[in-house]
């Protein structure tokens, strides 16, 4: 009977659809115990997932890149959803015009503490080149900051995984930070998320307010839209000094 | 939705060869967004299917990022390593960027609300 177990493994783990099926049901497990636990911040899908996964892939001696041959079906898709992007962007057109001062201004000032604070802090607590490099998109949604990252001389991969511990920080703090600053606007608040946090951000703003989920996908969008052009001009800026 | 899942495709791959030719600094996905928007703006509404497919990916955005954070596993070295600064900065960072965002925001919405009011 092992033997044929064994067999079976040796099959499965060398066809993309372990790593598929996997991510997909450990992805819905996650998001059924967040739904339980009333969506309750802290129990973030996204982290619970990645929690799983991680352990089932140690403990099966499972490389990374095994995984990442099913898994990247789904990883793919990053490009589609950007593009898709576009749809609640102009759906959203008319209150983006109406308040174009109050977000773009937010935007700005959002963008820029981003970028700056991350590198400061990273920078004062000794992190290398490279790891600062990696962390400057962080707040970008992943295929963005991935090709800034790499434009920019940071490791895309590292870039990645540094997003997705934004988005999922960003996601689990916006209610404890917005609430302690007393901002009540579901708009401001979405818009806010969106930009620190991106799409796990804008995901979990989904969550909690239609508005708040329209105005977060607002920001991801054109907060990933001005570090792409801001972050090579910063640089070129920053060598000239 | 076939029909709208390639019309992303398509405004990725225009997005994809355009950034290769022009050598632009942005991500191709980037740029086909900025033009399915431009051609959504021009024709001045959303097709039905379109906007289906787009809000059924969307929805399920945050699954998408699952494969890549998976990946902590590789950068395990790199980020234990340097796990302090990594952690507080990344933390301390979206802390700010998130007050930072809806204050201003905040205050440039009552700035103009009063505006408006002495019209």
């Amino acid at each position: 009977m092992t033997p044929r177990i064994a067999d079976i493994w040796v099959y499965l783990s060398a066809s993309p659809l372990l790593g598929l099926t996997i991510t997909l049901l450990a992805y819905q497990g996650a998001y059924w115990l967040y739904r339980r636990a009333g969506f309750n911040p802290l129990l973030n899908p996204v982290l619970l997932a990645i929690i799983m996964l991680v352990a089932a892939l140690k403990f099966t001696n499972t490389p990374y890149q095994a995984y990442f041959d099913g898994a990247q079906f789904v990883h793919f898709l990053l490009g589609p959803a950007t593009v898709a992007l576009a749809v609640p962007l102009y759906a959203q057109f008319d209150k983006l015009r109406a308040a174009l001062l109050p977000l773009g201004g937010a935007l700005l000032a959002g963008s820029l503490t981003a970028i700056i604070s991350v590198l400061g802090i990273g920078w004062l607590l000794g992190a290398g080149e490279t790891t600062l490099l990696s962390l400057a998109p962080k707040s970008v949604t992943a295929p963005i900051a991935m090709g800034i990252s790499e434009k920019i001389g940071g490791i895309p991969s590292l870039t990645a995984v540094l997003v997705i511990m934004t988005g999922v920080s960003g996601a689990m703090m916006a209610k404890y930070v917005l609430d302690a600053l007393r901002i009540r606007d579901y708009g401001v608040r979405g818009f806010a998320i969106g930009i620190a946090a991106h799409g796990i951000g804008t995901a979990r703003a989904f969550q909690v307010s239609e508005q708040a989920g329209a105005f977060a996908g607002l920001g991801m969008g054109l907060n990933g839209l001005l570090t792409a052009v801001l972050m090579p001009l910063m640089l070129v800026i920053w060598r000239l000094i | 939705m076939l029909g709208a899942l390639t019309t992303l495709l398509v405004y990725q791959l225009i997005g994809e060869v355009l950034v290769q030719a022009l050598a632009l600094p942005v991500p191709g996905p980037v740029i086909g967004m900025l033009l399915l928007f431009v051609s959504l703006w021009a024709k001045g509404g959303i097709p039905e299917p379109l906007r289906d497919t787009a809000n059924g990916i969307l929805q399920h955005l945050s699954l998408l990022f699952v494969p890549a954070g998976v990946g902590v596993m590789v950068h395990f070295s790199r980020v234990s390593g340097e796990w302090l600064p990594i952690v507080v900065a990344v933390l301390a960072s979206t802390a700010l960027a998130i007050a930072v965002s809806a204050l201003t925001m905040q205050a440039l919405m009552r700035g103009s609300n009063n505006a408006g009011g002495r019209k």
